[in-house]
């Protein structure tokens, strides 16, 4: 898989809610593939403590037009100021970097669950197992009604359920104490989860005790992105391994994760 | 056209442009990036006698133009650098220069007579200044009679270029430059990672697991710059360069102050194409300044 690191032009940056953006930037050259569970290392200029780029999971890819999407929650001085770009100004990209997600067989049952912008990878994946044929079911949470974003976008590709803590939409609670988990044996195949650690780890629990397949994509600080510094590690039963690179997807029982 | 080629102890180099070990992997990660035969050279990953799996996370932070790591040697010992690494990048036209590193005297010493008998291998630097391991790296480096017995043991096994890389975290690095001179190294690297702390306000807790951590990037150019020059003043064996260059006028500046060679060491995170940047812009300064040789540049610096 060739990598390409081009200026890309902003062609738009939405704010579908006050923390959180969708930028759409155009490739000078056409696209490489890019899988789900793929990211790009963005980089944020003019800043002195802004100073490495930054990893965001890829959302979308009009391969058409050569536009790549990224969904992006503001969380630190990085994803601020990157909010702060106009159209028609030039970002440096990096893509496609790391692994992807395993595919299940046609028509088997799957289980993706999201929180915050870690609900990005899914869209691209959402679309694949769809044509895959597998039954779909999203299960969105977040603190309230404004952080359950793209359910428009995934119901095209199954069921959205959600969950909030304040009870503004779906059930309340956190994601796992959705009713969907409540059923003597879970219906599903194969679960997908990408969010906040603790979210994951929830729901990485319920797999295990489910014995249902379990892939989480992790969100580690990186410096580089693609396998030089080794700054990104992850504990796995084979040792520490690149986030960037062995990474970002991992199958639960491969890492050293006590739930 | 100006001549990049620069003659270090004996060794040829293509162009001063070279990468710094721990920031380009062993160059493969770079692959998809530019050609890798356009290096003068490169510094691969730091290995140990042992497989090593390196400090916890998180081993990163991000700092004021700059970042503070605390990978510590995470590698796979030199056995599996010699018959797994080695044999897929052998084939590049750059020189590969593993950096070696050890808890004992003795850990270096087998390092250095295993990597001795690899023909192709011209050179290796020891590294005395890693400052995220307990035992051995830095401690070797910060003091002279220590500086000098590891590089005294390993120049006895060791019969090709060796380059030692000095801390920067001393009194008065001249003392262990002219130290390990005197110990029989050929070249010396300067400067490895300022030791230092990064502090999470809103928690209250340091942000790298092991607290201490080695500073890199453009924050630490001007130390570097310095270091280098006084070294430059105080020895008479070649300079690796290394310390924040992000471009050419960077690595430019290095030379004047004495180095006679670079290495380009965070900027590889953040774009992965700048070493043959850097290249063409000291190509390009030759020519703007009617140099001959990339030569007249090292210690051309007028005080």
């Amino acid at each position: 898989m060739a990598k390409i690191i081009k200026d890309h032009e902003v062609i738009e940056v939405r704010f579908p809610v006050s923390d959180s953006y969708i930028i759409s930037l155009r490739s000078p050259v056409e696209i490489p593939a890019v899988l789900p569970g793929n990211f790009a290392e963005i980089q944020i200029e003019n800043s002195s403590d802004v100073f490495l780029r930054r990893p965001f999971s890829i959302l979308d890819v009009d391969y058409e037009n050569r536009i790549i999407s990224f969904l992006i929650k503001i969380i630190g001085k990085g994803t601020k100021k990157l909010g702060e770009i106009r159209r028609g100004d030039k970002v440096s990209l990096i893509y496609p970097l790391g692994n992807s997600f395993s595919l299940p067989e046609p028509g088997k049952r799957v289980l993706i669950v999201g929180g915050g912008s870690g609900i990005a990878p899914f869209v691209q994946l959402g679309r694949i197992l769809k044509v895959n044929s597998n039954d779909v079911t999203f299960l969105i949470g977040g603190k309230s009604k404004k952080d359950i974003l793209l359910t428009a976008l995934f119901s095209e590709f199954g069921e959205v359920l959600s969950t909030t803590e304040d009870g503004s939409m779906g059930e309340k609670g956190f994601v796992t104490d959705h009713s969907v988990f409540k059923s003597e044996n879970l219906p599903f195949d194969r679960i997908y989860s990408c969010g906040p650690d603790a979210m994951m780890k929830a729901v990485g629990r319920i797999s295990k005790q489910n014995e249902i397949d379990c892939e989480v994509s992790l969100e580690n600080m990186m410096a580089c992105g693609f396998g030089a510094c080794l700054c990104c590690i992850t504990e796995t039963v084979e040792g520490n391994k690149r986030v960037c690179k062995e990474g970002p997807v991992f199958n639960i029982n491969y890492l050293k994760w006590e739930i | 056209m100006g001549d990049l080629r620069i003659n270090i102890s004996g060794l040829e180099f293509k162009n001063p442009v070279t990468t710094a070990s721990g920031t380009f992997g062993n160059g493969e990660e770079f692959d998809d990036f530019f050609d890798l035969n356009l290096l003068g050279g490169m510094f691969v990953k730091g290995m140990t006698l042992e497989p090593r799996e390196g400090n916890d996370y998180p081993r990163m932070a991000e700092t004021a133009s700059g970042m503070l790591n605390a990978v510590g040697l995470q590698n796979k010992g030199v056995d599996h650098f010699i018959d797994n690494i080695y044999p897929r990048i052998k084939h590049l036209d750059t020189h590969i220069i593993p950096n070696i590193n050890g808890s004992t005297v003795e850990d270096y010493i087998e390092v250095a007579e295993k990597l001795n008998e690899i023909d192709s291998i011209p050179a290796l630097e020891l590294n005395i200044s890693c400052p995220n391991v307990k035992a051995g790296g830095m401690l070797f480096g910060t003091s002279c009679p220590s500086a000098i017995a590891v590089t005294k043991a390993v120049r006895e096994v060791y019969n090709k270029m060796l380059i030692v890389k000095l801390s920067p975290n001393v009194t008065d690095i001249t003392e262990i430059a002219k130290g390990v001179e005197g110990a029989g190294a050929d070249s010396v690297s300067l400067i490895n990672t300022l030791l230092g702390i990064a502090v999470d306000a809103e928690k209250r807790k340091s942000v790298l697991s092991t607290v201490t951590g080695g500073l890199s990037g453009p924050a630490i150019k001007p130390v570097a710059l310095r270091m280098v020059w006084q070294v430059y003043n105080a020895v008479k064996i070649p300079i690796f360069g290394i310390g924040g260059i992000m471009n050419a006028t960077d690595a430019i500046e290095f030379m004047l102050a004495g180095a006679s060679a670079i290495q380009v060491g965070t900027a590889n995170f953040i774009d992965p194409q700048v070493s043959v940047k850097i290249i063409n812009g000291i190509e390009d300064y030759l020519e703007r300044h009617h140099f001959n040789s990339a030569n007249e540049l090292i210690g051309a610096m007028e005080g």
